[in-house]
């Protein structure tokens, strides 16, 4: 059951820089750990998460083995419109995920 | 290796003290820790880790809660019910539940942990089978239930008929152990205000369980982090489910009566 804690402000003032955070459940196994029998456990891992608000693409990040499970991204962006923010993330084994926030600007 | 000497100032310090709990409603024995000093391991944290605990947007452990409250609401087994079914909305039904917990149960004749309370209403009222231990969905169904009673004073041991129980899990935090030859109580009650490696020694005051644990990268019961400490002092675990680890659970709930439960916690 993956699921998002997503956090955008409701609100705010043209111009403000707002905080985005986002939280996508996901074990982020490495590759890199074997079985009691010695064979690797292939590796699972979120690859990249993209934010767009509006349609623009505000934010990306590539993901690695070394991030730990349940990935927190936070960032920072300027409040310019009122509007939606959409994220994705893409994965190993099809994996692929959006949620998405909205945002009035005044 | 233990201060043995830093353990005797201590329990002599406290022998003297006790004189002056002895009519409080908690008895206090040697080298338990007092009431004002009781601490939560959230107050063991550094700001960073406390930060993540604090923004439910930022907590792991709210995806389970998220889980959960969709278990909460799905019909399962042969009577085709959902907990909802019976017990309705979770925020008012299972407020301060968790807190009470682990309970007496009449018919087993012994004390249940919350996990295991879960998996008897599975079996007794649903028709489901019982869910394994540490399970995604018994890990959710507990932090859900658990999380309504945030802020909820902990009462867990004030039934009389868990009082013989208590003592058993006293018993057992004192108890040395293991190739390391240490009681739970050479850590959390004689040592909490130093460190083991670089890592605090806290007061085993369970107040957010199931909890997230960053080492775990997962949420995890109170049994989990029984048997790692067990573990960790080179003694043989219990079984999950075992009444010893009830038992402990028990008492250490008991510990930390009134003080509030903060599920799903954060922990390094």
């Amino acid at each position: 059951m993956p699921s998002a804690l997503i956090n955008v402000p409701p609100k705010a003032k043209r111009g403000d820089i707002i905080e985005i955070k986002a939280l996508m459940s996901h074990i982020m196994e490495t590759g890199y750990r074997r079985t009691a029998a010695g064979d690797i456990v292939p590796r699972d891992i979120i690859t990249s998460f993209t934010c767009r608000y509006n349609g623009t693409e505000v934010f990306r990040a590539d993901f690695f083995p070394a991030i730990a499970a349940n990935p927190f991204i936070s960032f920072f962006t300027v409040a310019r419109e009122s509007g939606k923010f959409d994220f994705e993330w893409i994965g190993d084994k099809g994996f692929s995920e959006t949620a998405s926030a909205s945002i009035a600007v005044e | 290796m233990i201060p043995v000497r830093a353990i005797a100032v201590r329990s002599s310090v406290l022998t003297v003290l006790l004189g002056a709990f002895a009519i409080t409603a908690v008895p206090l024995r040697a080298g338990d820790i007092l009431p004002n000093e009781r601490r939560s391991g959230y107050s063991f944290m550094a700001p960073d880790t406390k930060a993540i605990q604090d923004d439910d947007t930022a907590n792991p452990g709210m995806l389970w809660v998220l889980d959960g409250e969709a278990l909460w609401k799905k019909k399962q087994g042969s009577a085709d019910k959902a907990c909802t079914d019976c017990h309705d909305d979770a925020r008012v039904s299972m407020k301060g539940v968790a807190a009470r917990y682990p309970a007496f149960d009449k018919e087993l004749e012994q004390p249940v942990d919350l996990e295991a309370r879960i998996n008897l209403e599975r079996v007794r009222h649903q028709g489901a089978e019982p869910l394994a231990f540490e399970s995604r969905d018994l890990l959710a169904l507990t932090a859900f239930i658990a999380k309504q009673s945030r802020g909820v004073a902990i009462s867990a041991g004030d039934d009389p008929a868990l009082a013989p129980f208590v003592a058993k899990g006293h018993d057992l935090f004192t108890q040395r152990q293991g190739q390391l030859n240490l009681a739970c109580a050479n850590c959390h009650d004689d040592n909490w205000d130093k460190r083991l490696a670089g890592s605090a020694i806290t007061q085993a005051h369970p107040t957010g369980y199931p909890m997230y644990r960053l080492e775990w990268q997962s949420l995890g019961s109170l049994q989990r982090r029984l048997r790692g400490c067990i573990f960790g002092v080179r003694a043989q675990p219990y079984a999950f489910g075992a009444p010893e680890l009830v038992d402990l659970e028990l008492y250490l709930k008991s510990r930390a009566k009134g003080m509030p439960v903060e599920t799903p916690a954060v922990r390094p």
